[in-house]
């Protein structure tokens, strides 16, 4: 067993890791003490070595067995674990990889979770209470950066990996090894973040804007190394998406009739692999300003910090349809098969989504109105970013007229698919605010903005995330979840969602101030009902991971097709078999064919007969 | 990133040789889109940070060698697809050693200008200037790996036959021409404008 251990994947890949990290630091201190320097320079040993003990990680983990061999000319192995194991290793199984990006980032979720926790227990009282101002800045930028990062990947890589293949009728994504590897870039990222942290973290938040991210703690640079990372993770997902769906789409299956969620899945990968290097590139501008002595961001030296904020927002702001657009196709996906009803306004709605995509790259100075840059640019942007309120209403329409007089099945994934359109209403309206010039002087920086982010992005995207687990649970498991667990989980996650952030429009309008570890005592009443509005929704994860953990585990077995839904992937048994399909579908219709003789999407390959409705 | 596919779990199980092809083409190009927009991003740095200003000190002898040796490897690159692609595995060999040390020696270039240079990293120009050098020699070094890879592949019998074989050839060729048209734009904007 211990022999077995010591050759898992995991293990290798760490010692590798470890090996070229001292090799690559002892080589850095050698030529630095011949220089006549200190030996160890925490910038410069990073820098350098965090490549090298990434590339022997990567090795380790099994890209040299398993793929670097025929770099040389030599042979592959073949993937050999099976069972539970082939989780934790390098498999190009499109379905392992869809799991080990959705638990990877789950786990993430719940230790940023805990994050939010420790920062409301702070907030809950005026004056410092548990951390001092340092600690606070760092629980603040972890559980920013952690929880962008699961905002990013959790749908787009867990449920996209997963689900895109199946849906259009593939055995696999187009390049799986590369696709393996995205994944197990992810660890790297979320180690650096936890050194990161042990090292007494970083207090830029999540935007690392400078000047302060060129002068900070050592922090900073594990950090942007991470997102760098990340960024890499981000774009070789979306390459591989889009040609997934453009060449392997199955005979039949047209465009305009794959299903919406492959649209979302789509348009998130032509902003990540369009975007996602504006934010690299720009950590890598501070990276080289602090190691190298450049002068980017640095104004003693010509440079500018304004060019920061505007190579980021280039990113960041695509960045949150990245998260969303996969949260609309999973929210209508959902909406469409529980009310057993067609898609409403279907070429709207994935025309809507490209719309987005293009109007995503021209709006990123809205996050600047304060920052100085030149007022000839407000009335643009502040047009630009309102006209997105068109294909996203237009989202809004699809999804109404989809439930508008259907016969809906309120299970715990139609829940949450229906509270994804109340909150992202609310986050949507109260983005006008931000986005209005006037309006958004006053509000900026304040909790008012906090409120709207976290309506748009948790409570639309990450309830539409809750919609896909459970709507899947049952294909990715081939277990049911329990619907009673299931529904405590829904509307204590509900209700506290909602006086969590509700009021925080409030004290932001009235002025206080976001990222700051201290406040007025004017605000404490209201910042104490936060608190524990916050502990309420932090407690209804309690109740999800148990539900998960025991039903994965115990739960009873799942149909093939529990919620009868007309979509490739419940025509397969659950889980899926190995290659997916026995025999590619051949398609004759569109994806949402209720209301006709039966799912007109394929012909059925014997799951609807099975279909039962599970749980309770 | 050569033939990104599994042999066991990859695409081949309903896909044609020529629709393989088509595929890796289409990531590769999207890469290349991708990685463009680093490259235009520290482009537009540069003017943004410095305008138009080149400081005389530039040395305008060994950018010109460098340039050159660096668009002449091309040539050699494509005559090593072209020889791959047409079964004729042994010129193939040389023709990407040949373009490999071509390579070397503009990375030889580009340390020399590094060690000879007369500003500093800390002013306007000198951040363009060693932030675009240093991220297109980074490429260039990984295209030289890239294309001893290659040859090495060629020698193992990997591209016997040409044809669509030769893919992981003529995509690390592509490689190496993308990162040369990166420098038809950074010459100019480094060495050339006033």
């Amino acid at each position: 067993m211990s022999h077995s251990i010591l050759r898992a994947p995991i293990v290798r890949g760490l010692f590798w890791a470890v090996v070229g990290f001292v090799l690559a630091a002892a080589l850095v201190g050698g030529i630095r003490t011949a220089m006549g320097l200190d030996f160890w320079n925490t910038t410069v040993d990073w820098v350098i070595a965090y490549p090298v003990a990434l590339l022997g990680w990567l090795m380790g983990v099994g890209v040299w067995p398993q793929w670097g061999r025929e770099w040389l000319g030599g042979k592959a192995e073949p993937y050999a674990l099976t069972g539970w194991q082939r989780y934790f290793g390098f498999s190009p199984d499109h379905k392992v990889i869809g799991i080990q990006y959705a638990v990877t980032f789950i786990v993430l979720f719940l230790l940023a979770g805990l994050a939010a926790m420790l920062i409301r227990i702070e907030l809950a009282q005026p004056g410092l209470q548990l951390f001092t101002s340092d600690q606070y800045n760092a629980a603040m930028s972890f559980h920013g950066i952690t929880m962008v990062a699961v905002a990013v990947a959790t749908l787009l890589g867990g449920f996209g990996n997963y689900l895109v293949p199946l849906m259009i009728g593939a055995r696999d994504m187009a390049f799986p090894r590369l696709n393996a590897l995205s994944y197990w870039l992810v660890p790297p990222v979320a180690i650096l973040l936890v050194i990161a942290v042990g090292m007494g973290g970083w207090d830029s938040g999540w935007t690392a804007y400078p000047p302060l991210s060129e002068v900070n703690k050592e922090g900073q640079v594990l950090f942007n190394l991470a997102v760098i990372t990340f960024g890499v993770v981000s774009i070789l997902g979306g390459i591989n998406f889009l040609v997934t769906v453009t060449y392997m789409r199955a005979p039949g299956l047209t465009w305009f009739r794959l299903p919406i969620f492959v649209w979302g899945a789509i348009s998130a990968s032509l902003i990540s692999f369009f975007f996602t290097q504006a934010f690299a590139a720009a950590l890598l501008m501070v990276l080289l300003d602090r190691a190298l002595g450049t002068s980017f961001f640095r104004a003693s030296g010509g440079g500018s910090a304004l060019l920061y904020e505007h190579i980021f927002w280039f990113y960041s702001h695509p960045a949150v349809y990245v998260m969303v657009l996969p949260g609309f196709g999973a929210a209508l996906e959902i909406l469409s098969h529980m009310s057993k009803k067609p898609l409403f306004a279907y070429r709207w709605a994935a025309g809507a989504m490209l719309g987005i995509v293009a109007l995503s790259g021209i709006v990123w100075a809205h996050h600047m109105f304060t920052s100085g840059m030149d007022p000839a640019l407000h009335a643009p942007f502040l047009v630009l970013t309102e006209l997105i309120s068109i294909p996203t209403g237009l989202i809004f329409l699809s999804a109404l007229g989809t439930i508008w007089q259907g016969k809906l099945w309120l299970q715990t994934p139609m829940l949450f698919a229906l509270a994804f359109v109340f909150n992202f209403l609310l986050g949507g309206v109260t983005g006008i605010y931000l986005a209005d010039v006037p309006t958004d002087l006053h509000l900026h920086d304040t909790y008012f903005v906090v409120a709207h982010f976290h309506y748009t992005i948790v409570g639309g995207e990450i309830f539409a995330l809750f919609a896909a687990l459970y709507y899947w649970f049952p294909k990715f498991t081939g277990r049911m979840y329990s619907e009673r667990l299931g529904k405590i989980h829904f509307w204590m996650m509900f209700l506290g969602f909602q006086l969590t952030f509700i009021p925080m429009f409030r004290v932001g309008i009235q002025g206080m101030n976001r990222r700051v570890a201290d406040y007025p005592a004017a605000y404490g009443e209201y910042n104490l009902f936060i608190s524990f509005a916050a502990f309420l929704l932090g407690a209804s994860f309690l109740f999800f991971t148990w539900n998960m953990l025991a039903s994965w585990f115990r739960g009873p077995a799942a149909a093939a097709n529990p919620w009868r839904a007309s979509t490739l992937e419940w025509q397969v048994s659950s889980p899926p078999p190995e290659h997916n399909f026995d025999e590619i579908p051949v398609i004759t219709g569109d994806p949402y064919g209720y209301g006709g003789a039966g799912p007109a999407h394929n012909r059925p390959l014997g799951g609807l007969a099975a279909g039962s409705e599970g749980g309770s | 990133m050569t033939a990104a596919h599994s042999t066991v779990h990859g695409a081949e199980g309903h896909a044609s040789p020529a629709r393989l092809l088509r595929m890796n083409r289409m990531g590769l190009w999207l890469f290349f889109a991708s990685d463009a927009l680093v490259f235009a991003l520290l482009l537009s740095a540069r003017f943004y940070l410095d305008g138009l200003h080149t400081p005389p000190e530039v040395k305008q002898i060994l950018g010109l060698v460098m340039t050159s040796i660096l668009l002449l490897s091309s040539l050699t690159a494509y005559r090593a697809e072209t020889a791959i692609e047409h079964g004729n595995i042994a010129r193939g060999r040389s023709m990407l050693l040949l373009t490999a040390v071509m390579g070397s020696v503009f990375l030889a270039g580009v340390v020399m200008e590094w060690m000879l240079a007369e500003f500093s990293p800390g002013d306007g120009y000198g951040t363009a200037f060693f932030s675009m050098t240093g991220m297109h020699a980074g490429h260039v070094a990984s295209g030289v790996l890239l294309l001893l890879m290659a040859r090495r592949q060629a020698s193992a019998g990997k591209f016997d036959g040409g044809g669509t074989r030769a893919w992981g050839a003529s995509g690390i060729v592509m490689y190496w021409h993308f990162v040369d048209v990166v420098w038809v734009f950074f010459y100019p904007v480094l060495y050339l404008i006033h």
